[in-house]
């Protein structure tokens, strides 16, 4: 009670203002993703072969992804800190147990099945990991000594190894690289950075041994996608195809031939940024990227207004993770990066990912909403 | 300079972290920045070949699929073959007047109004510019019709394909199996390149087991065509692969014998090479005919299949679990012998039943009054069961297991088919696991006679049989004997073997009592013994469904037929130079030696002598 009396001395008394405030919802954010969700359903209705169907079990989810947004910017930021750990601890939990379960099943396994519906631990901690990592680190001075580091290190290989292993390449690389996200932030030493990076270098032949085939397939397709025109080289070349064919203005809306003739598959999930390129032109494309960078920016800024260490670095991993899902989605669907299952955030068809991101959203809406005058 | 301090400072680390913002923002920039020149690269400078390969997708990439691998029996009878078959295909887009296109194809070509109305259904689901079939197979006088006529229908085009064909039909289902539809499952795990354009793939049975010899390499075709998708040019061609063929161990005419000995009765016959362990007959009744599954069963077929009480879709030979019976005789037999549990001298009396001391359960013999006293040589022969509950007891029930599991019994026997199962070699450790309960000493006796939890599958009981005849040398078996493509040819699977030592004495004292059995008065097999110039080892067997209470009678004529014990039957010959096993259970078919036997008579005789008996 008493932080909202203080709220009116500071803030401009006005209704909207305050109600807005009393939803905990940050205006500018709010507004980049009710955008880019709305582009999302009128590209899905054009890849999607203008299927209303598929487009309205995608407004369904979207909509209760932004409910569970709101409801976590409800939450005082003090109750994520005070959780990290449980919440990651059952995340783990749950990744041995599709580990195992996936064992008896044969074959990859990401579901876990509640009879009630399905949930896909892995995409919860994607959340939890970095949460946990920041939990960890927020307790010492920055930036973060060798002991805390390694700790830290050992904090991300967990989950990332399990997922790793299920095998989930996409998400292993969005969790390994949301808790590095908050080491970074932490201040990490520019040199144990490259130390790392070129660490990882070396290591690369032995990641190669322990690659399944198909992975192989892609890294090595990736390399030169032409050796496989009818296989895995398929989807970059038709990918490419549909962009470059788009030029700068685009086919127009529903126009993309490529995606309507089947040329193009996954049209709809990993590679709309094909079809939204073929039909929207390097205009669309550029337009799409300053949204994104928008986003980004003003999550970048309410972490910048964080007063707490914890705060601070959970959102700035959030922002950055974000943007590695972006990076990481166009650059394989342009051919500049292999073939990884990361969907384009906020924008491919399915469930599991927007509403992932959208409680991200809601805890950083949650962080910026909450702010304690000290 | 922080690091030097435990406590934290609120400023300095304030500092690092809009450092690290900015740092971050600096590297988002740049790296955005990066993926906008890839993009100026493709929709700018590449814009026009992109465009161009775009425009109507002008150049497209055709996979050119290979012919599946035919596959033979072992004297080149054909078992499964690609034949061709013509398929009558609408693009709606292309067509101007759809309801009067259709409407003169009905009149000329005689389509009922059934395959007119399935067409309309598929035709929505479809989209227009995809090709769908109105009918699945023409017929010579439909084609000729069709292609007189063919310039006044546009978009209406012949399809031609290979379609897989089974000539044995339901003799060969559970050996060669069936190819049907690629379904959304398998499309994720196959290899996407291999697959392109396939429809097909191996569901069961060899076709699934050798999916990879069979199937063949994919090649493509990158082809120009016009505005009207017409083919202008071929520019690169790379040549499919065709399939290896197969050819297999089993003899299609001993396996139609057998077949056809089974008569009236549900079960299984497998007859195997001694000397190789090749399948020469794979026998599992009833059968069901694949041929519908490669064009897709319909459901109302497949739902009578699966309801049919004679469930001929269930692998007897493969997956059957039966009760050995008095088929495991010679192997505790051996057991015995080998343990020094008894000789083949040592007599023991049978007064009809046998009680374990202190315990007032009578475990009976089939033979009422029972057979007197007997040494193992007679014991096998007359099938004593008391003999057997004594040995057993003897024994032990861990030495017989261990020395059973030497001949593959409770282990799938490797066999080059997918989903054998391991039958069930019961031990303490099991029944503790799985029944939280101690081995009770009756259970050791009855498991001397192949009765209470011993379950074993055709396949493996033949496996045994083979073994015990080859001295101890216990071969996998296999069907496929050779892979042919056209790059030469090798085995289908390597031979592998190990031994069982025994001594040779101890063989020789078992299959003198399994000779007994066919060619002796007492024996419960003597009435195949006639007309035959070569000696029978053999063993027959009863395998209880029911469970009969301690005093009541067992009276075949008054039991429901389903609940009639199983006939069974095990054998090799000649006993001088042993060339085939065969093992037969007919299910519910009383007793092995009027039933079984006879069959397994058919199958050697045919073998050996190259001629059918009838």
């Amino acid at each position: 009670m008493k932080t909202e009396t203080r709220h009116e001395q500071f803030e401009a008394p006005s209704i909207l203002g305050n109600f807005l405030r009393r939803l905990h919802i940050d205006i500018p954010l709010f507004i980049g993703l009710l955008l880019t969700s709305m582009l999302s359903l009128i590209i899905l209705y054009s890849a999607g072969s203008q299927d209303m169907d598929v487009l309205m079990r995608q407004v369904s989810r979207v909509g209760l992804a932004f409910m569970l947004m709101i409801v976590l910017a409800h939450v005082d930021p003090y109750q994520f800190k005070r959780y990290a750990t449980i919440l990651f601890g059952i995340g783990i939990i749950l990744l041995f147990a599709v580990l195992i379960m996936g064992q008896i099943g044969k074959g990859a396994q990401r579901w876990l099945d509640l009879g009630v519906f399905r949930f896909q631990p892995s995409e919860m901690i994607k959340i939890t990991t970095p949460m946990m990592v920041a939990w960890y680190l927020a307790e010492y001075a920055m930036p973060p000594k060798a002991k805390q580091i390694l700790i830290a290190a050992m904090l991300i290989l967990l989950p990332t190894l399990l997922i790793a292993k299920q095998p989930d390449l996409g998400t292993a690389l969005l969790v390994a690289s949301s808790g590095a996200g908050v080491l970074f932030f932490a201040g990490l030493s520019w040199w144990i950075m490259f130390a790392i990076v070129a660490f990882l270098g070396a290591l690369t032949p032995i990641i190669w041994h322990f690659m399944h085939g198909y992975q192989r397939d892609r890294v090595l397709t990736f390399l030169n996608p032409e050796a496989d025109p009818l296989g895995r080289g398929y989807h970059i070349i038709q990918s490419k195809i549909a962009i470059g064919s788009g030029g700068i203005y685009g086919k127009g809306w529903l126009g993309s031939t490529q995606s309507e003739l089947e040329f193009l598959p996954e049209s709809s999930t990993d590679f709309i940024f094909a079809v939204f390129a073929e039909e929207f032109g390097l205009l669309g494309c550029l337009g799409l990227l300053t949204l994104y960078l928008l986003i980004i920016a003003r999550c970048l800024y309410i972490a910048s207004q964080t007063q707490d260490a914890f705060s601070r670095l959970l959102a700035s991993s959030l922002a950055f993770t974000f943007f590695v899902y972006v990076f990481v989605n166009i650059g394989m669907v342009i051919g500049v990066l292999p073939v990884v299952g990361v969907p384009l955030p906020l924008i491919s068809y399915g469930g599991t990912s927007i509403v992932t991101l959208l409680a991200g959203f809601g805890i950083l809406m949650s962080i910026h909403t909450h702010k304690k005058f000290r | 300079m922080s690091n030097m301090y435990a406590i934290k400072d609120h400023t300095v680390e304030k500092n690092i972290f809009i450092n690290r913002i900015v740092a971050a923002f600096i590297v988002i920039s740049l790296l955005t920045t990066g993926l906008i020149v890839r993009l100026i690269y493709l929709q700018i400078v590449g814009h026009e070949h992109y465009a161009s390969l775009a425009k109507d997708n002008s150049i497209k990439i055709v996979p050119l699929v290979p012919t599946r691998g035919m596959i033979y029996d072992r004297n080149g009878k054909v078992l499964a073959e690609n034949t061709t078959s013509y398929s009558l295909e609408i693009i709606p887009e292309q067509v101007a007047n759809m309801d009067d296109t259709l409407q003169r194809l009905q009149t000329l070509l005689d389509v009922s109004d059934e395959e007119l109305e399935q067409y309309q259904k598929l035709r929505k689901r479809q989209k227009r510019f995809v090709s769908s079939p109105l009918l699945l197979s023409m017929n010579d006088e439909q084609l000729a019709k069709f292609a007189v006529a063919r310039p006044y229908f546009p978009g209406v085009d012949i399809h031609r394909q290979l379609v897989r064909h089974y000539p044995y039909g339901d003799l060969a289902a559970h050996v060669v199996g069936y190819v049907g539809r690629i379904n959304e499952t398998e499309m994720k795990e196959l290899p996407i390149a291999e697959y392109r354009g396939s429809s097909h793939i191996g569901k069961l049975g060899i076709e699934l087991s050798y999916e990879h010899d069979l199937h063949g390499k994919t090649g493509y075709a990158e082809i120009e065509t016009n505005v009207q998708a017409r083919l202008l040019n071929t520019l690169n061609e790379v040549n499919p692969e065709p399939g290896s063929n197969l050819y297999l161990t089993l003899d299609i005419d001993l396996q139609k014998t057998a077949y056809d000995a089974l008569g009236g009765y549900n079960g299984s016959v497998v007859a195997i090479d001694i000397k190789t362990g090749g399948v020469l007959a794979f026998v599992s009744r009833p059968g069901f005919d694949p041929n519908p599954f490669v064009v897709g069963i319909s459901n109302d077929d497949y739902e009578a299949l699966q309801s049919n009480e004679n469930q001929p879709l269930y692998n007897r030979a493969l997956r059957g679990l039966y009760p050995p019976g008095s088929t495991v005789k010679p192997f505790v037999a051996l057991a015995g012998l080998e343990y020094q549990a008894i000789t083949p001298e040592q007599k023991l009396f049978c007064p009809g039943y046998y009680q374990l001391p202190g315990v007032t359960h009578k475990y009976r013999d089939w033979k009422k009054g029972g057979h007197g006293s007997v040494d193992m040589n007679q014991a096998i022969t007359e099938s004593c069961d008391v003999y057997f509950y004594r040995l057993a007891a003897t024994l032990g029930i861990d030495n017989m297991v261990s020395f059973m599991q030497k001949f593959g019994f409770g282990e799938k026997t490797g066999i080059d088919l997918v989903g054998e199962k391991a039958g069930l070699l019961p031990t303490r450790e099991w029944k503790r696991e799985k029944k939280n309960q101690a081995w009770y000493p009756g259970e050791t006796l009855i498991t001397g006679i192949g009765q209470g939890y011993l379950q074993v599958t055709p396949i493996q009981l033949a496996k045994a049989t083979a073994a015990l005849a080859n001295q101890g040398k216990v071969i996998t078996p296999f069907l496929v004997d050779k892979v042919v493509s056209a790059h030469g040819s090798h085995p289908g699977s390597n031979l592998s073997y190990y031994n069982v030592s025994v001594k040779t004495d101890n063989f020789n004292a078992v299959v003198a009592g399994m000779v007994n059995v066919v060619h002796s008065a007492r024996g419960t097999a003597k009435g195949i013994n006639k007309n035959i110039t070569y000696q029978i080892a053999g063993k027959t067997g009863t395998a209880q469904v029911l469970g009969i209470k301690q005093n009541a009678k067992y009276n075949e004529n008054s039991i429901d037929f389903k609940f009639r014990d199983h006939a069974l039957f095990m054998s090799f010959a000649p006993v001088e130079d042993p060339k085939i096993a065969v093992v037969v259970i007919a299910e519910n078919g009383g007793h092995g030696g009027s039933v079984a036997a006879p069959i397994a008579g058919q199958v050697i005789k045919q073998y050996l002598e190259g001629s059918h008996e009838n």
